[in-house]
């Protein structure tokens, strides 16, 4: 068996979606599908459908907005866009991200007992 | 914030279904194109382009279910997809479905209209604001009646000056049914049942009319302004709800008195204080008017607040005892006591222990039909237990299997509370309107506010109680075994049968346990009704006369003798009496003892009840005479009185000897004892009598007296009544057209609130035994189609029909025979806690439960018969093929 991809911890994938919505603005599902696929270095599993849950999730709570349009190459596609209280609500999210990972790194690079 | 804002989409999206769906879809598919073009891009044909794009995208309908989920109201989704399955198989089992509901709502109509009798008499306070500071005040010792349990005005005045505990102290005339008006102005007058309170009645009750006002201080005195206060039914009935009437005189006992005000609706004062009385007015009871009667006022009072019950009793005791009976006659030591109850308590208390009976039989009502449901249940999920299997295969999780299952016996449950709560409601409709059920509230019970949650609450607690059996059972099943099961096997349901035998042992003895308990019953209910009363009810009945004698005896004997002598002149009549009061109706008592004995024990006189009556009445009634003579007309010496007996004052007073000629004092006047007749039950049929004389009611030292003419006739009473009303109006046409009442009537209301008891203990048992036998039969008869196989085989085999039938009845017998071992057990324990509720019948009783177990066990052979018959049926060729 080859190397175990990476599963999406609860909440990770919505953070993950607001984050690209932020630096590459307005995309459609399967554009952000791909980026964070690209962003990950294919590190993460993802079966891209799975993004729809977060989309329609980030979308009721108003931190994206949705609008139809149409692709370069002429097909529809639903696009989304990162609302002020998406953008809010990022901040939040990533700074907490930010300290759990923080906290992580520590507690596990503490030294062996004997090391002391 | 967010939160909101995303539960509120949530919803949207719940009604907003087939859009959101559809938008789903479009964006799905052009999530598709995209990346399929841009795998085209890279070089790849199309059909490979497209398919790396599918698997790029992972399930599709897993994505679909997910967005589902994130965007709407997944456990919504769940449960009306549960509805719909369960409506779509309930549906299609129709009989189970109609069986089903009808069990549950019998059981739960049962209960909920017990709970709203419970709750109206025993849980929710009485009618009135701050009820529970309301206190009635009687005497501790109540043996002879209501004279014992009232107080005479003076002493009522004084108790309401010198107390410190009530706020108000009040009464009404507890005689006051004496006292029957009538309403003159429209051609016959009209009989009118009145009763007469004290000023501040309702004031200390709190009680505001609904339209005018109350008495006021003037209309409580002497020769004041006459005032009438009518009664939310009287108006209605009798001036049509008139809101004019206010104000304006009718003719009450033939003067005008002045309409000030009607009560409203809410306010029954019979189902309080006198139940089964119906009260058409009220009018002030003027204390002066009744100063030289004795006792004649029951007293009630509202504690000022923060007094409590035990400090009012402490301050009763010292006062009490020092009231006068009377300011004009110094010497007259009332004794008075004053046992302070909340009125609440004093309505109700002793209904206590037979509405918990009543409230227990019909949770084992419910009881046996959740066992009942279970059991059916049961015998469903077993069919149904490949269906369960194959979607366990499929993916479905134990949780969710129960609940689709628990979903399905809410929805029974449901269904039955609803049909359940139509019932109840024509039940407590019918009881309402019982006036002649003697029990307090009765015209206040309603399904309420706590009806509604107790209905729900027993609708939820048995449909998870009789749902999450077979739930459990079922979904704990090794789920490779039921899918190779070939169906109706041999070995199949066999490890769901000790379940359901256990259910059938649990049924059963809660059928006896409630068998045993309403035989009790019953049968102490049988004892009374051979009570010898001391008079003979049937074939006579009575009807109140009206008469003037201006107070003068002489006038009053004339005309007694002329009703009486033309009232027996009317064919059909045997004999006709006249007594101001009857047995079971009304009491009052006088002091009486034996001249020149000192007194017996402390505590004498003792005081008996009286009854004025005519010369004739005791053989009307149908009272025995057993020594002596009865009245004559003659008797009416102004020197001495004349007094017959009761056998117990006669033991009492001249123990051993010959009574009949011998002085006592009755009433504070001589009297010469004539005759001596049986105990007569007075006041209650269970009760024992008490001391009762009997005077002359054509005395000159008695009287004036109301008076009911008792007529005694081979006939039908109802054939009469006209002849007698007739017969009375031609001698006074003032006369009004009261009722001619069977004297059975007062049988029947004395001892209706047992009867009510005992007739709804005995449908709940007889419903428990119908939903118990009905178990057995559906347990029995669904383990012999189980076993139609095995059972063609030992026929095959040479078993004799008769073994078959033996085997399946014996089998039968033997789940009945455990049940009842288990219920005669209890029952034994439980009926000790009736024991209160019993007459001349031990808890014990052998009778009883030998009745109990020869019926159950004849039910049970009744029941295992059928499937016993059908078993034996079975045709070994045909069974052993059809598989």
């Amino acid at each position: 068996m080859g190397e175990v991809k990476l599963d999406l911890l609860q909440g990770t994938l919505d953070l993950m979606v607001l984050q690209t919505l932020a630096t590459l603005g307005t995309l459609h599902g399967y554009g952000i599908a791909r980026r964070i696929e690209q962003m990950s270095g294919d590190e993460i599993l993802l079966n891209q459908g799975t993004i729809y849950a977060s989309l329609v999730r980030l979308q009721q709570r108003g931190w994206i907005s949705a609008e139809w349009g149409t692709s370069e190459n002429n097909r529809k596609a639903k696009y989304y866009a990162i609302t002020k209280s998406g953008r809010k609500q990022l901040a939040k999210d990533a700074a907490y991200w930010q300290r759990l990972s923080n906290v992580m790194g520590r507690v596990l690079s503490m030294p062996a007992e004997g090391d002391l | 914030m967010g939160a909101m804002r995303e539960g509120w989409n949530r919803v949207l999206s719940f009604f907003h279904k087939p859009e959101r769906d559809a938008e789903m879809e479009a964006e799905l598919a052009s999530h598709v194109e995209l990346a399929a073009e841009e795998n085209m891009r890279q070089g790849m044909p199309e059909a490979e382009a497209r398919r790396k794009a599918l698997v790029r995208f992972g399930g599709v309908q897993q994505a679909r279910e997910r967005q589902r989920e994130a965007r709407g109201l997944p456990w919504l989704d769940i449960l009306m997809q549960d509805v719909r399955y369960t409506l779509r198989t309930l549906r299609r089992d129709r009989s189970f479905t109609l069986v089903a509901v009808l069990i549950l709502a019998l059981g739960i109509g049962a209960n909920i209209a017990v709970f709203s009798v419970v709750n109206t008499i025993l849980l929710r306070p009485l009618p009135f604001p701050d009820s529970q500071r309301l206190i009635r005040i009687t005497t501790k010792d109540p043996k002879t009646g209501e004279s014992s349990m009232t107080y005479s005005t003076d002493a009522t005045r004084e108790y309401q000056q010198r107390n410190k505990s009530f706020q108000q102290v009040s009464g009404y005339f507890a005689f006051s049914s004496y006292i029957n008006y009538k309403l003159g102005g429209h051609g016959v007058p009209l009989p009118v049942t009145g009763m007469l309170v004290m000023g501040n009645f309702f004031q200390t009750l709190q009680v505001e009319p609904m339209l005018g006002r109350l008495f006021t201080a003037e209309e409580c005195l002497p020769k004041g302004r006459q005032a009438v206060l009518l009664s939310y039914p009287f108006w209605k009935r009798q001036f049509h709800g008139d809101r004019g009437i206010v104000g304006k005189a009718i003719d009450l006992n033939g003067s005008p008195v002045t309409v000030v005000g009607v009560m409203p609706e809410s306010f029954d004062f019979g189902s309080v204080f006198s139940p089964g009385l119906k009260v058409d007015i009220f009018t002030p009871f003027i204390l002066h008017d009744f100063q030289d009667d004795g006792n004649v006022l029951a007293l009630m009072g509202r504690l000022k607040p923060g007094v409590t019950l035990e400090a009012a009793q402490v301050e009763a005791d010292l006062l009490f005892p020092k009231l006068d009976g009377s300011l004009r006659q110094p010497g007259w030591h009332a004794g008075y006591t004053g046992r302070q109850v909340l009125l609440k308590q004093y309505v109700t208390g002793e209904l206590h222990r037979s509405l918990i009976v009543l409230w227990c039989a019909v949770g084992m009502i419910l009881l046996i039909v959740c066992v009942n449901l279970s059991n059916l249940l049961l015998a469903r999920t077993a069919a149904r237990s490949k269906e369960f299997a194959m979607r366990t295969a499929l993916g479905a999780g134990r949780g969710r299997l129960i609940r689709q299952l628990l979903t399905e016996s809410l929805i029974l449950s449901g269904a039955g509370a609803l049909l359940g709560l139509g019932i109840a409601f024509a039940v407590i409709e019918f009881l309402v309107h019982q006036g002649s059920i003697a029990l307090p509230l009765l015209s206040e019970v309603q399904i309420d506010g706590a009806t509604l949650a107790w209905t729900v609450a027993i609708a939820i607690v048995s449909g998870t109680a009789f749902g999450m059996m077979p739930g459990l059972k079922m979904s704990s099943g090794n789920l490779q075994e039921t899918l190779k099961d070939s169906g109706s096997g041999a070995g199949e349901g066999r490890k769901h049968e000790g379940l359901r035998s256990a259910l059938v042992v649990s049924e059963v003895a809660l059928a006896c346990v409630l068998l045993v308990g309403a035989g009790l019953l019953l049968r102490s209910f049988l004892r009374i009704l051979d009570v010898d009363l001391g008079f003979m009810p049937s074939h006579a009945a009575a009807i109140s006369v009206e008469y003037d004698d201006g107070g003068n005896a002489a006038k009053r004997s004339a005309i007694w003798q002329e009703v009486i002598r033309r009232v027996e002149e009317i064919p059909g009549v045997e004999t006709a009496g006249i007594s101001d009061s009857l047995p079971l109706s009304r009491n009052r008592s006088w002091s009486v003892s034996a001249k020149g004995q000192r007194n017996l024990r402390p505590g004498e006189p003792q005081d008996a009840f009286a009854f004025l009556v005519s010369p004739g009445y005791l053989s009307a009634i149908g009272v025995r005479l057993i020594q002596g003579r009865d009245f004559r007309w003659d008797d009416n010496a102004k020197s001495q009185a004349a007094v017959i007996f009761n056998e117990t004052v006669v033991r009492k007073l001249w123990p051993g000897q010959y009574p009949i000629g011998r002085i006592a004092i009755a009433n504070g006047v001589e009297a010469r004892v004539i005759g001596v007749v049986a105990d007569v039950r007075e006041s209650s049929v269970e009760g024992e009598p008490g001391w009762q004389m009997y005077l002359n009611g054509v005395a000159p030292q008695y009287g004036p007296a109301g008076a009911d003419l008792v007529v005694r006739t081979k006939l039908p009473p109802d054939v009469l009544a006209s002849s007698v009303l007739s017969t009375l109006r031609q001698i006074n046409h003032g006369q009004p057209a009261n009722e001619f009442q069977p004297i059975q009537g007062l049988v029947d209301h004395a001892l209706s609130p047992r009867r009510f008891f005992v007739y709804l203990v005995d449908i709940f048992a007889g419903l428990g035994l119908l939903l118990a036998s009905l178990g057995i039969y559906g347990v029995i008869s669904y383990s012999v189609t189980q076993r139609t196989q095995e059972i063609g085989i030992r026929m095959a085999l040479g078993a004799s029909r008769w073994n078959v039938q033996f085997d399946v009845i014996w089998k039968t017998l033997r789940l009945v025979l455990l049940g009842m071992v288990v219920g005669l057990g209890v029952s034994l324990a439980a009926s000790r806690l009736i024991a209160a509720l019993l007459f001349g019948t031990a808890a014990s009783d052998p009778k009883t439960f030998g009745a109990v177990t020869l019926v159950l066990l004849a039910v049970a052979l009744l029941a295992g018969y059928l499937p016993a018959w059908r078993a034996s049926r079975i045709n070994p060729m045909i069974a052993l093929r059809n598989n």
